[in-house]
């Protein structure tokens, strides 16, 4: 997972000039080299190699390299209707986790009575698995669930929330589980964020005459920049992770990309497909983190 | 333009039994360029925030302009200030800076070039408009925090140690550059500071805090002449006055370190019923240096000299107690000598020994 800080330290450093531009010491480097051995070793073994082998997996076949393998994910009836169901839960459930993240932090940060406590509270689901809040929220909108025995008390017809038909329902059932499940990491961010932008610049803006909503779009959420990309890219590259969630809800009728991945490696037993999928995501993944990083770049930090 | 009028403010900050105002009332002329000064802790700060609408006090009323703001937030009080931390927004670009409060003001675009060009140019910024604060030194930060306020042409311009962050050098430049802008301007001003050098330099009238509660209000040089209490004379004056213990006999003469002199009239009058223990303040600068012996004249010893080239300081011992004297820098003197020291009547102050308040005819 990526540090909050990844990308300053993208940026280039520039190199401190000894006096006389004297070389680096011999010894300097080796020892450097040593330091860094154990994270090289430990990189290559669990990142660099697996990630290696499941490319070649991709691509591999019973004669040599092949694009079958993504020929047959691509013709699997649930592949589109997966990557659309990805797709259209990342671009609602982003947009409302960010707004409801930033609403909070920034209630946080008005400390109002008891603020450390709404801090914990919302911490809370960073600590509960995916799969839980799925059951959790499965007890909640099932046939009869908590939600069909509430509106039963109203006398209300049961719905069901979760069947193949109710795509609407279904859809919403697990943007709700993901936005309670996941909003906390934004938020957790947000609040970081907000906690090293010195007052000073608020009451500024205050003194020169921005209300509240100016405030926050002219200064807070300027200054918020680096924590929301960080956010941004985490969160954006986990939600194209989002399976177990789905899975417990809905079982096999919305369908998720790495849920699809998931079917393949163990349903299916098609290692070969599940890694092609598992390419796909990761490529997406990485597109959006470098289109996010592109997009986001603070021009006061442009080069003198 | 306008006047600010604050009346009994009351303030105590959440989780803190003490009072960081108590019941301070003060009344700032329109134009008028008001100095708070103070140690750190005596409130100075909390009541230009309650002013400037970033703190409310739980009791008392402010009014600016006859306008009762006491608990408007800040964007609706027409104000402007500059921070001790500049507060310059470090993502927008110098111009935009300087042309927030106006932008915010919702003022015509020519106006907020014109005016941003103006501030610019009286500010000695105009060729850094389009750099990013982060790219400019503290000192030009600083220019640019002042040039955004005073763009505003706002009621009040509150300023809360705006020179403290800058080196001693760069400091006493501004100084007088923001003395001659203001003066330009002719604001209402509110400038809050530690340091009494501003503040007996810039203001019209300083007030000087002490735990909440204003110790002294006047011209920068009454204060320094005749300081209300002991605390203000010890805190203004570099070195501060000097405080002795005396006593004004029965006779009507003033007997300090076991030494007597003449003691002033109103003194004397008081003390005719009985002795009357006095402390005694008077400032390095008004002892002189004369040879032993002389009638009117306190025998002590020179313990340290302290060349400071402009002048010489001298610390001496008068009969067990140490005072400060400064005299010119060709006065040739050595550590352990004995000599005379004369004070200007004119110059010696008198407090009360239990009150610590300073005594007037």
């Amino acid at each position: 997972m990526a540090a909050p800080d990844a990308p300053a330290a993208a940026r280039p450093q520039p190199r401190p000039a000894g006096p006389r531009g004297r070389p680096p010491r011999k010894k300097g480097t080796s020892a450097a080299m040593l330091l860094i051995a154990p994270s090289i070793v430990f990189m290559t073994l669990l990142f660099g190699w697996p990630m290696v082998s499941g490319i070649l997996q991709a691509f591999g076949g019973p004669e040599g390299l092949t694009t079958a393998n993504f020929t047959r994910m691509t013709q699997d009836p649930y592949f589109w209707s997966s990557v659309g169901n990805t797709l259209l839960l990342i671009v609602v459930m982003i947009p409302i986790q960010f707004v409801l993240a930033l609403a909070m932090a920034l209630l946080i940060r008005a400390k109002p009575k008891g603020s450390s406590a709404y801090f914990y509270i919302w911490a809370i689901p960073l600590a509960v698995s995916d799969l839980a809040a799925g059951l959790v929220w499965l007890t909640v909108f099932t046939d009869r669930g908590y939600l069909n025995s509430l509106l039963a008390s109203f006398g209300l017809e049961p719905v069901s929330w979760l069947a193949y038909d109710n795509y609407a329902s279904m859809f919403m059932a697990v943007l709700i589980a993901e936005v309670w499940r996941a909003t906390s990491l934004v938020f957790v961010i947000v609040v970081a964020g907000l906690q090293s932008i010195p007052k000073d610049y608020e009451e500024a803006a205050g003194v020169f005459g921005a209300g509240f909503w100016d405030r926050l779009w002219h200064v807070t959420l300027p200054l918020l920049r680096p924590s929301l990309q960080t956010a941004l890219i985490l969160r954006t590259i986990l939600a194209f992770q989002t399976f177990a969630v789905a899975l417990a809800l809905t079982g096999q009728n919305f369908p998720l990309v790495v849920g699809e991945t998931y079917r393949w490696y163990t349903g299916l037993q098609d290692a070969n497909v599940a890694s092609a999928l598992a390419l796909v995501v990761m490529t997406v993944s990485m597109i959006t983190a470098i289109g996010y990083l592109k997009l986001l770049k603070d021009q006061s930090e442009a080069p003198r | 333009m306008a006047d600010i009028s604050i009346k009994g403010l009351h303030k105590t900050y959440p989780g803190s039994t003490e009072l960081a105002t108590n019941n301070v009332s003060l009344e700032v002329a329109e134009g008028e360029f008001m100095v708070l000064l103070g140690p750190s802790g005596c409130g100075k700060t909390t009541l230009l925030r309650m002013v400037a609408g970033l703190d409310f006090p739980d009791e008392g009323s402010i009014s600016i302009g006859g306008r009762d703001v006491t608990y408007l937030p800040p964007q609706d009080r027409n104000l402007s200030m500059v921070f001790q931390s500049y507060a310059v927004f470090p993502h927008r670009k110098v111009r935009t800076n300087i042309g927030f409060g106006l932008v915010m003001k919702k003022v015509p675009r020519d106006e907020i070039e014109r005016k941003v060009a103006w501030a610019a140019d009286l500010l000695q910024l105009t060729p850094y408009l389009d750099r990013y604060p982060a790219q400019l030194s503290g000192g030009q930060r600083q220019r640019v925090a002042v040039a955004r306020a005073i763009v505003m042409d706002a009621d009040v311009l509150l300023m809360d140690e705006p020179l403290s962050n800058l080196d001693a050098l760069l400091r006493l430049d501004f100084r007088a550059e923001l003395k001659k802008i203001v003066q330009q301007l002719g604001s209402t001003t509110l400038y809050v500071t530690h340091d009494q050098v501003e503040a007996m330099s810039l203001s019209d009238r300083v007030a000087v805090m002490k735990k909440g509660q204003i110790a002294q209000l006047g011209h920068p040089i009454t204060v320094y002449e005749e300081p209300a209490d002991r605390f203000v004379g010890g805190f203004i004056g570099s070195p501060p006055m000097n405080f002795l213990e005396g006593r004004v006999t029965q006779q009507g003469a003033l007997e300090v370190a076991g030494q007597s002199t003449d003691a002033p009239e109103f003194l004397a009058h008081t003390a005719r019923t009985g002795g009357l223990p006095v402390m005694v303040g008077i400032r390095a600068e008004n002892i002189y240096l004369e040879q032993r012996g002389i009638p009117g004249t306190l025998d002590a010893t020179v313990e340290v000299v302290e060349p400071l080239g402009h002048a010489t300081l001298l610390t001496v011992d008068l009969g067990g107690q140490t005072i400060k004297v400064q005299v010119a820098s060709t006065v040739r003197v050595s550590s352990g000598e004995r000599v005379g020291l004369r004070f200007d009547q004119s110059a010696i102050r008198f407090f009360d020994t239990e009150t610590q308040l300073g005594l007037t005819a």
